[in-house]
C-alpha cells in the first residue's frame, strides 16, 4: 500500500513545482465557468420552466465541474504512460516488483487528485461568494454532503478505471492517437461534461444514464446541486459500484493478456 | 546461478515495398516475416561472475536481456535464475535484479533525482537504514553529490547515466544487467562507470551481465564473453579467443563476424 501512496507524494511535488500551469488552469476554468453560466442564463430568461434543472442547480453543477475538472476530464491522460509504451521505456516499468495495472491505476489517481486539490480551492471560494442563483450554494445538509463526497470518490474511480482501458488497449495498437480521440470526445459528451445529462431528450437520456460514463461526474455534481435525490441517488450509487467493478475487471483481463504478448519497441 | 536452455524468441515483423501501390496492397493483404531473434540459446552463468554479452546489431542481445529480466516471454526453452523462471514469477524475480538500459531512462523527468530514488525505495520496500547506507555508498562511488538535487531533465547524459546506475542498485540486487551502459558517454564518464562496475563486482559479489559494442568496456571488465549472432551462441569463452593474431580486439571481432557472415 505504501508504495502506491508514494506516487501521490511524487505527483504532488510535481504539481507544486509547476505553479504557473496551475494558475493558468484556474484562470481558464474561471472564465469557462462564467461563460457557461452566462449562456445558461440567457436560455433560462426565455423560459425557465422548459429546463429540467433550476438555474441555481445548473450554476452549482457548472462551478463544481470547473473546480474538479482535473478529477474527471478524460483528455487529461498520462502522456508518460503512452510514451513508455510507444518508445519502449515500459521495459523499466516491467522490471519493478509491482503489478502494472495497480501501479498505473494509483499513478493516475494520484495525478488527478493532486491536480484537483490545488486548483479547486480558489474556484470554490470564488463561486461561494457569488450572489444567488449564479454562485455555489451551501450543500443541502450533512447527509447530502457525505453522499456527494462518496460518489465523487467513486466517480473518480470509474473515470480512472475507464482510462486504464485506454492505456491497456495501447499495448495492442501501435499508436494511441486514434483511440484517444474517439474515447475522449465520446466520454466528454456521454458523461455530462458538455451539458448536464438531464438536459438530454427523453428516451436517449434513460439509456445514457445506464452507461459507465454517467457514473463519472454526473452523479456527484447532481447530488450536490440537489437534482438527484432519494431513490435516484441510491440507484446511481449502486450503478457506480457496478461499473467500477466491471471496468477494473476488464482492465485486469487486458493487463494479463498484454503481459503475455508485450513486445518492447525500439531495440 | 543463471541457466538458459534452448530459448527461442520469434518476432512477427510486417513488411512491404515502398510506394503507394504496395501500400494499397498491404491494406488488404499484410505480409509478415518471422524473425528468429533467439534460436536455441543456452548458457550458464555462476554467481559473482562478470560476463560480456556481445554480438552485432540485431543479434538478439537485448532480447536475451529482456527475457532474463522477465519482460519478454520466449516461445520455447527454459530459464532459471536462482530457482525462478523470470516471465512466470516476474514480480518475485525482479526484486533480486537490477537493470540498466543505456538508451532509456527510469528517472522521472521533471523532478530532482532524489525524488525518483525515494519512489524506488517505496516500490522495492527498501528499509530506511539500508536505503541510507546504499545511497551514501553509491553517491560516493559514482560521484553523485550535487547531482541528486537537480531535476533529471537538466543533467548531462554522463551524469544521468551514473544516476541511472545508482537507481538500479538501490535495492541491493544480486544480479545486474547492463544493456549498453556506456553508449554515448565521454571518456571520463566511461572510465568512471567501468571502475564502478569493477568495484561493485569485487566488493558486493554482484553478478554482472553486460552488453556493449565497445570492446574496451569488455577488455576492462570481463574475462568471459558470450558471442551471439543471428540468434545462435557462436562463442562462449575468452577474449583472447577472438583477439589472437590481431592488432586490436575490434579487428579480431570484425574478422570473426565476417567469417560467420554476420
Amino acid at each position: 500500500m505504501k508504495k502506491y501512496i508514494s506516487f501521490f507524494r511524487l505527483r504532488f511535488s510535481m504539481e507544486l513545482q509547476y505553479r504557473a500551469a496551475a494558475l493558468a488552469g484556474v484562470a481558464t476554468q474561471f472564465f469557462w465557468g462564467a461563460m457557461e453560466i452566462l449562456m445558461f442564463r440567457a436560455f433560462y430568461r426565455t423560459n425557465p420552466g422548459a429546463f429540467p434543472m433550476t438555474l441555481q442547480a445548473t450554476c452549482a453543477y457548472v462551478w463544481l465541474q470547473q473546480a474538479f475538472l482535473a478529477l474527471f476530464v478524460t483528455w487529461v491522460l498520462e502522456n508518460e504512460i503512452f510514451d513508455s509504451i510507444l518508445n519502449g521505456n515500459i521495459a523499466y516499468e516491467l522490471c519493478r516488483p509491482v503489478n502494472i495495472y495497480n501501479m498505473w491505476f494509483s499513478r493516475n489517481l494520484a495525478m488527478r487528485i493532486s491536480g484537483a486539490v490545488l486548483r479547486c480551492i480558489p474556484i470554490l471560494l470564488f463561486a461561494a461568494f457569488l450572489p444567488a442563483p449564479y454562485g455555489l450554494m451551501a450543500p443541502a445538509g450533512l447527509t447530502n454532503f457525505f453522499l456527494f463526497f462518496l460518489t465523487l470518490l467513486l466517480g473518480v474511480g470509474v473515470t480512472v478505471a475507464f482510462c486504464m482501458l485506454v492505456y491497456m488497449l495501447c499495448f495492442f495498437t501501435i499508436s494511441p492517437m486514434g483511440l484517444r480521440i474517439v474515447t475522449v470526445s465520446m466520454v466528454e459528451f456521454l458523461s455530462g461534461g458538455i451539458i448536464p445529462l438531464p438536459f438530454l431528450p427523453d428516451g436517449v437520456k434513460q439509456i445514457i444514464e445506464l452507461l459507465p460514463f454517467a457514473s463519472m461526474q454526473n452523479v456527484p455534481l447532481r447530488i450536490y446541486s440537489g437534482d438527484l435525490t432519494g431513490g435516484g441517488t441510491l440507484r446511481a450509487l449502486l450503478l457506480q459500484v457496478f461499473w467500477l467493478c466491471i471496468l477494473v475487471a476488464a482492465g485486469k483481463i487486458l493487463d494479463a493478456l498484454a503481459m503475455k504478448k508485450v513486445t518492447v519497441q525500439g531495440g | 546461478m543463471i541457466t538458459m536452455q534452448d530459448v527461442c524468441k520469434t518476432y512477427k515483423v510486417s513488411k512491404r515495398d515502398a510506394g503507394f501501390s504496395s501500400a494499397f496492397k498491404a491494406l488488404f493483404h499484410k505480409e509478415y516475416e518471422l524473425i528468429h531473434a533467439l534460436d536455441g540459446v543456452s548458457f550458464t552463468i555462476r554467481d559473482g561472475e562478470m560476463v560480456g554479452y556481445i554480438g552485432p546489431n540485431g543479434a538478439g542481445k537485448s532480447s536475451t536481456i529482456k527475457i532474463l529480466s522477465g519482460i519478454l516471454t520466449p516461445e520455447e526453452g527454459t530459464c532459471l535464475i536462482d530457482g525462478l523462471t523470470p516471465w512466470k514469477n516476474r514480480i518475485e524475480h525482479v526484486k533480486n535484479i537490477g537493470v540498466v538500459f543505456g538508451q532509456r531512462t527510469q528517472l522521472w523527468w521533471d523532478v530532482p533525482v532524489l525524488d525518483s530514488f525515494e519512489l524506488l525505495k517505496e516500490i522495492y520496500r527498501i528499509d530506511a537504514h539500508a536505503y541510507r547506507r546504499n545511497l551514501e555508498q553509491l553517491t560516493d562511488m559514482l560521484g553523485l553529490s550535487g547531482l541528486l538535487q537537480t531535476p533529471t531533465r537538466q543533467l548531462s547524459l554522463g551524469q544521468r547515466m551514473r544516476c541511472e546506475i545508482a537507481a538500479s542498485l538501490l535495492h541491493d540486487p544480486k544480479i545486474l544487467f547492463l544493456d549498453e551502459p556506456t553508449i554515448g558517454l565521454d571518456a571520463v564518464s566511461k572510465l568512471a562507470v567501468r571502475d564502478f562496475i569493477l568495484r561493485l563486482n569485487a566488493e558486493k559479489k554482484t553478478t554482472v551481465i553486460l552488453t556493449t559494442h565497445d570492446m574496451q568496456d569488455i577488455e576492462a571488465l570481463t574475462s568471459r564473453i558470450i558471442l551471439i549472432g543471428r540468434g545462435h551462441i557462436l562463442l562462449d569463452g575468452n577474449l583472447t579467443d577472438i583477439k589472437e593474431g590481431f592488432a586490436s580486439t575490434d579487428e579480431g571481432l570484425a574478422s570473426f563476424y565476417q567469417s560467420h557472415n554476420l
